[in-house]
């Protein structure tokens, strides 16, 4: 099934029995696009990971050169009852992807949860703001070199303590 | 609203007006992002703004915070409401009150240790966090759960989604002024409670779907209290239907709001009741069969309207469709282990530990160094009573997970709110966020 993408794609590598197609950067909408075509009407989810400190084979296909984020996108096409899982690499020195909402809408607070957690910024979406941290947190929680230990108390010294 | 039609030109794409078509979704991305139902501000601009218009003469608009702490928000969910007098504009949800880094914490734990981390999310209905986690633990184990296991879970799971629609009838009962729905719809969820105590040994966040299996077989005397629980419940659903179904002043409430059509619900992501209200026939459970979803008969019950009263009767009547689903298992249940009997996953029984030394070391390595899962990555969904629940695991080889992401769908549901608030009343959005059933613990996550 991930042929057909495969073709547009570059690469397709089936994950487990699932679906997966690994567009490049300047793939991901021309995929995205025509997976939307072909049926795939819904987007389920949308998540990324920092390989940062991945210890074990990335097990990517030969074309695809591994970089520090890969962002994960899965699709749902409602009529055959499928799944297509897209991963694409985003490298850290440009963290930096377009934005699916003008083919999906229900991207929009997916994609702000992934710039939150992960610092990688959607190009051309409506709101890119935090959305679970506080705006005016300093760094993303869910990037590998983010320690868990080292969070300081946040209301701690409130000024106008009475 | 913005998005009425979503379906893309997807007929644009056949060669000949090329320059049309490209025109076409042009028109279209400016359609979808234009000022619409969706208040896209920041809190600090809407605090600089302040809840007061610039001359009270003049203007109507008004920017009022409801929540976090507001009864009918069902925990900690603030909307941000743009409103002309007590007519709702444009809102927009913000959310993060309740946020403790679950993901995170996610990949300090073992596959064992995972379950108890996981359950915390959806605390109305735990049992399907833990599934869903497990079956992505299974998929990258590359493992076969034993039949008895598969059958106790799916016992579980059902009885689950009767005590979580349970507390969705007694919420949005209390949400409408129903008083008395809320304690009739505590009062059955604490019978459904009382089984999960007997067999769990906890009324909440239970961990009882393990990796491989379940934490420990049914008790002897299950079938008497399962059956019970249905002799029980199904008269009340009746009766429930006496009081709320049919009531005039219940369907006035209820009937024409917070409309959304299918289309729309599924462009924004939508699933579970939310999208069968719309009248789109999808249940993970008849469409993408899991466990032994395939071999019970039961209904997946759709709306039509796509309105708030079509979703409470949709979960009353899932009620109804899971009791009849529990009734089967009682059936069909058969003997055997209540976990796999492969020793690198499945610690070694009590017994075995006096006697045996190796047990005794398997048994420590198992819960002090966790079972090692094959590299890879994962992705299982299961139905949870609020829609597409899934979970995306990513192993490097070791016996913690590299990332743990779950797929909430109440975090997604809340995106269609400002799409149901629209152009409504402030009091029929109490009703609305009522109707989508956001269980925050699962939004922030």
């Amino acid at each position: 099934m991930a042929e057909r993408y495969g073709a547009i794609a570059g690469a397709e590598q089936p994950s487990r029995g699932q679906a997966v197609v690994h567009p490049s950067r300047s793939e991901w909408c021309d995929v995205a696009a025509a997976a939307r075509a072909d049926g795939f009407d819904q987007l389920i989810d949308l998540t990324a990971v920092d390989y940062l400190t991945y210890g074990a084979d990335r097990g990517l296909p030969d074309q695809v050169a591994p970089e520090r984020f890969e962002v994960v996108a899965s699709l749902m096409s409602h009529e055959r009852r499928e799944r297509l899982r897209m991963r694409v690499q985003v490298p850290a020195d440009d963290p930096t992807l377009p934005t699916l909402f003008d083919l999906w809408p229900g991207s929009e607070s997916l994609e702000r949860e992934v710039y939150d957690m992960f610092g990688i910024v959607f190009e051309g979406h409506p709101d890119l703001s935090r959305i679970l941290m506080p705006e005016d947190w300093p760094g993303h929680p869910l990037r590998k070199d983010y320690d868990v230990g080292q969070i300081p108390v946040q209301f701690k010294a409130a000024s106008n303590v009475r | 609203m913005s998005i009425t039609d979503t379906a893309p030109s997807d007929s644009a794409d056949t060669g000949a007006g090329a320059a049309s078509a490209e025109a076409d979704r042009a028109a279209e991305r400016v359609r979808r992002r234009e000022p619409s139902a969706v208040l896209r501000m920041s809190e600090a601009e809407a605090a600089a703004i302040g809840g007061d218009p610039d001359d009270a003469d003049d203007d109507e608009l008004v920017l009022l915070n409801m929540g976090p702490s507001h009864p009918s928000t069902h925990g900690v969910l603030r909307l941000m409401l743009e409103l002309s007098g007590e007519t709702v504009l444009r809102s927009k949800p913000v959310i993060g009150y309740l946020h403790t880094g679950m993901e995170k914490t996610g990949e300090q734990l073992t596959y064992m240790q995972g379950g108890t981390n996981v359950t915390r999310m959806d605390y109305a209905s735990p049992l399907f966090n833990e599934l869903a986690f497990c079956l992505a633990t299974e998929r990258l184990l590359g493992i076969d759960v034993p039949e008895r296991a598969t059958w106790i879970r799916m016992l579980m799971c059902e009885l689950n989604r009767v005590s979580s629609h349970l507390l969705f009838m007694a919420t949005n009962g209390m949400d409408l002024g129903a008083v008395s729905m809320m304690i009739y719809g505590w009062r059955e969820r604490e019978e459904v409670l009382r089984f999960f105590e007997k067999v769990t040994g906890l009324r909440m966040n239970h961990n009882y779907i393990r990796p491989g299996g379940v934490a420990a077989d049914l008790p002897a005397d299950w079938r008497t209290d399962v059956a019970r629980l249905i002799e029980l419940i199904e008269p009340r659903l009746t009766e429930y239907d006496t009081l709320l179904t049919g009531q005039p002043i219940w369907r006035e409430r209820l009937q024409g709001v917070g409309v959304i059509s299918a289309a729309e619900a599924v462009a924004l992501g939508a699933t579970g009741p939310l999208l069968r209200g719309a009248g789109m026939a999808w249940d993970l459970r008849r469409d993408e069969p899991y466990l032994f979803y395939d071999q019970v008969d039961f209904d997946v019950i759709v709306g039509t309207h796509g309105d708030c009263y079509d979703r409470y009767a949709i979960r009353l009547n899932e009620i109804r469709e899971s009791l009849r689903i529990v009734a089967q298992i009682i059936e069909a249940m058969p003997s055997g282990d209540y976990r796999v009997q492969d020793k690198k996953v499945t610690p070694p029984p009590r017994s075995r530990i006096d006697a045996s030394m190796e047990a005794l070391i398997h048994h420590f390595k198992i819960f002090t160094e966790g079972f090692k899962v094959p590299p890879g990555e994962a992705y299982a969904a299961v139905e949870s009573p609020r829609g597409e629940l899934g979970v995306y695991l990513v192993s490097d080889g070791t016996s913690v997970p590299y990332r743990v992401h779950v797929r909430a769908p109440s975090f997604i549901n809340l995106q269609t709110l400002p799409h149901l608030m629209q152009n409504g009343l402030i009091a029929d959005g109490v009703a609305i966020i009522s109707s989508v059933d956001p269980i925050m613990g699962e939004v922030d996550r």
